[in-house]
């Protein structure tokens, strides 16, 4: 392949349709990837790029529209055929078997030479081949779930060249990676691009998509929002063209003046689930009236660090929590509550609500016992039902009842239901993790005004977060985790994405 | 209790205990392939009574072994016909559907051998064969190559399905759709055909286990396995799931069980105590396998049905 075919269209889609019971999924949906481009598919969770991409592989298909590849009408009924028309896709979550090695994972579903028997010593060859040639470093005889995962998603890479694919599928491909691996894949990409080959990357991350892309095509609620490139465009324009209105992307920030410490730890060492040290003798303060960011690439304790401070993990003696004076370190979760502490966790659905309970019991389920919602020892529903309908106004939570179950609202519309029931209480001390995780870019907007709304109050804010433009956005200091210690700690007004990006990365020492 | 240490005592209990071992190597061999592919199928001891039955029938009435062991072995196939169909078409709850192939198994053996047989008559057993040369090997000739051809066949079949798991290309959709379907889906690996073939091969081999013990006896009885098929899912688990470990836990199964066998027909055990002893077995090498069990994870999809999303 060279240079010469960079004008061909690779693949086309023709007003595709597809629905789902009770919903429409794609609506007449216009898109085409030529040779040599990276066309981006922007738009918010639901908004229909994964349906669409489904169909491109062969996993859902078209209820109308037409799809043509290299010129030709197509029908792909399934994966194997979309891989023989040499289309590959790089899934969101990762397509991998763990137990098996690199080389296996890459055989798997291949005619081997050897049959039956397989033939990894050929394929671990060829693997180093393609390693070679597109930069993608990795031991063909490693089993991948040693592998980190940056490693996991050049494997992903790989099967997909190794099978020659000429148009590549990547589904969010950076939601996982630190800056420095995004900055590595994006090089690996273009190289590929260079090749001939026509890609399609998956993302709602705006600096990433201004970054790769050659054109932008966003959806919005199933249909083509509009079509763009990195020069005509704004990260506020896009923004804009997902969600349909004006959004501003950094949220408005007023001076605070910073009081004492509110949240102390001190030499704290927290025992992960695998039984080794997942925090390492960290010691850290929370001002009242500062919010701040712990930031961090996913599995480096911050969970368990969230989960320490929370009451729900032990922790190892000698270390201390301490709360506007009070020590912490053993109490229990009712007893930090009571002192002022709240907490949005990280798995909403897990720890953060009763996935089968309605909004309204969520809602009181902190204090479902106080005396203002309880009479004679039974739950008082008028006053109940009369708080929680407050709350849903006040929160703008998008709900048809408070009697709804939880579990059919959406991720952004949850997680407010969350942060509703942990406000309320005016908490001296908010640990929020995660907050806007799978949430629309609409909520995640609130949500960040209610965060900052809490520093204005003199509230000790805690947030964790993997998205580092959340971080940068919102706090007042950033501290970097990585292997369990806090690296460093940053004022946000120096902080430089780089170099925050180099220190999750564990690569720059302070 | 002196005299059962003499050396052809002992002989005697590791060739009865490589004897006893052969039902559930094979079935626990079967079912591991059939877990390495997700698929958990408590349902043999049910096939094995079936197979078992199939076999004793028509070698009682053709008087001929061979035919008897490929009607064990068709009925196996069947049964795993039925339990795909179950399991994977309809996408059934795997416990509690094997549960049910189970007591199909149970009854259905009791009542077509009441209907075609009534009272148990015994029938031709398979025979000793003595493998040239290496059965004449002083103690281990006695003890490990005068056997039945059943008991070579499964140990035969340890290295063959290690082989097959682990080196073959089919054995390798198995080890993948058993660990994430989903990642075989989507490089063109039919999840529901390979589960299939697996469950067909642990069903055919659960039916081979059942054929194996219902020879070995040379008469059937209803609830002829009593559980046999259960254990040899335990031993699956115990076995870590790889089939060197599977045949240790069987031949430890078979060893404790000859060696109670044994010290009861010496007298050594009072006969008041016949009934614990013969639960010694099974506590013993439950015992035994929790303390040597490896904490190794199993096949990541076991029992779970695939579902594309």
């Amino acid at each position: 392949m060279g240079t010469s075919n960079t004008t061909k269209v690779l693949l086309e889609m023709r007003g595709i349709t597809k629905r789902f019971p009770g919903v429409i999924a794609n609506e007449d949906v216009d898109f085409d990837v030529r040779n040599g481009e990276v066309h981006t598919l922007l738009g918010e969770n639901g908004a229909g790029k994964s349906t669409l991409m489904k169909i491109v592989f062969g996993l859902y298909q078209a209820d109308e529209g037409e799809v043509l590849l290299r010129g030709e009408p197509i029908d792909i009924r399934s994966p194997s055929e979309a891989i023989a028309a040499r289309i590959g896709m790089v899934h969101q979550h990762f397509m991998l078997v763990p137990p098996l090695t690199v080389a296996e994972n890459v055989a798997l579903g291949l005619s081997s030479s050897r049959r039956p028997f397989t033939d990894l010593a050929k394929v671990s060859t060829r693997i180093s081949e393609i390693s070679d040639a597109h930069g993608l470093a990795v031991d063909p005889s490693t089993e991948v779930w040693r592998l980190s995962v940056g490693e996991r998603q050049r494997v992903e890479i790989i099967k997909a060249l190794y099978r020659d694919a000429e148009l590549l599928v990547l589904d969010e491909p950076t939601a996982v990676l630190t800056p420095q691996e995004v900055d590595d894949l994006f090089v690996i990409l273009r190289r590929m691009v260079d090749d001939g080959r026509g890609l399609i990357f998956i993302s709602h991350k705006l600096h990433e998509v201004m970054a790769l892309s050659d054109r932008i095509t966003v959806l919005r609620d199933g249909r083509v929002a509009g079509s763009t490139t990195p020069a005509e465009a704004t990260r506020e324009s896009l923004a804009r063209m997902m969600v349909g209105r004006e959004v501003r992307l950094t949220p408005h920030k007023g001076k605070v003046t910073v009081g004492d410490a509110r949240l102390s730890i001190r030499n704290l060492t927290v025992i992960g689930d695998r039984g080794t040290p997942a925090v390492k003798n960290l010691s850290l303060d929370v001002l009242g009236g500062e919010i701040l960011g712990i930031a961090g690439v996913s599995g480096n304790g911050q969970r368990e660090f969230a989960e320490a401070v929370a009451g729900l993990r032990h922790t190892e003696p000698g270390g201390t929590i301490t709360m506007d004076g009070a020590d912490i370190t053993t109490s229990s979760t009712r007893v930090r509550r009571n002192l002022g502490l709240a907490y949005v966790p990280e798995e909403r659905m897990r720890d953060g609500v009763v996935a089968e309970f309605s909004v309204s019991e969520n809602l009181v389920l902190v204090n479902h016992g106080s005396r203002e919602f309880t009479k004679r020892g039974l739950l008082a529903t008028g006053a109940i039902r009369r708080r929680s309908t407050e709350m849903v106004k006040q929160f703008a939570v998008k709900t048809p009842t408070i009697d709804t179950p939880i579990a059919s609202l959406s991720g952004g519309n949850i997680q407010k239901v969350v942060m509703a029931r942990e406000l309320s209480a005016s908490p001296g001390v908010l640990l929020a993790c995660q907050p806007t995780r799978g949430v629309d870019i609409g909520s995640a907007e609130y949500i960040h005004s209610r965060l900052i709304e809490q520093r204005e109050r003199g509230a000790a804010t805690l947030v964790v977060s993997e998205d580092l433009d959340e971080i940068l956005g919102l706090a007042d200091r950033i501290a970097v985790m990585y292997e369990g210690e806090i690296v460093a700690i940053i004022d946000s007004a120096d902080a430089k994405r780089e170099e925050i990006g180099l220190l999750m990365a564990g690569v720059l020492e302070t | 209790m002196s005299d059962f240490f003499t050396l052809t005592v002992l002989v005697a209990v590791v060739g009865s205990g490589v004897r006893l071992a052969t039902p559930y190597l094979l079935a626990g061999l079967g079912e591991t392939v059939g877990q390495k592919s997700g698929v958990l199928n408590l349902g043999i001891d049910g096939v094995m009574q079936l197979s078992a039955f199939s076999a004793y029938f028509v070698v009682l009435k053709t008087d001929n072994l061979m035919l008897g062991v490929l009607a064990g072995l068709a009925v196996g196939a069947v049964m795993g016909v039925f339990y795909g169909v179950i399991t994977i078409v309809f996408k059934a709850t795997q416990g509690i559907s094997g549960i049910g192939i189970f007591i199909f198994g149970l009854g259905f053996s009791d009542l077509l051998f009441q209907r075609l047989v009534g009272t148990p008559k015994p029938i031709r057993q398979l025979p000793t064969i003595e493998i040239p040369f290496l059965s004449e090997l002083p103690v281990v000739g006695e003890a490990l190559f005068q056997h039945n051809p059943l008991t070579y066949v499964a140990f035969i079949l340890v290295p063959v399905t290690i082989l097959f798991l682990g080196k073959t290309t089919f054995g390798l959709n198995i080890r993948a759709v058993g660990e994430n379907p989903h990642a075989a889906d989507s490089l063109g690996v039919s999840v529901e055909r390979t589960r299939y073939v697996a469950i067909l091969i642990g069903n055919t081999m659960a039916g081979l286990a059942g054929v194996a013990l219902v020879l070995e006896l040379g008469i059937f009885q209803p609830n002829l396995t009593q559980g046999l098929g259960f254990i040899a899912v335990a031993l699956v688990y115990f076995g870590s799931w790889r089939p060197s470990h599977v045949m240790a836990g069987a031949l430890l199964y078979g060893l404790v069980n000859a060696t109670v066998l044994q010290l009861k027909a010496r007298n050594i055990i009072p006969l008041s105590f016949s009934e614990l002893a013969a639960m010694a077995p099974a506590v013993l090498t439950i015992v035994a396998l929790v303390i040597l069990a490896q904490r190794v994870k199993g096949p990541a999809a076991l029992t779970k049905p695939f579902i594309r999303h």
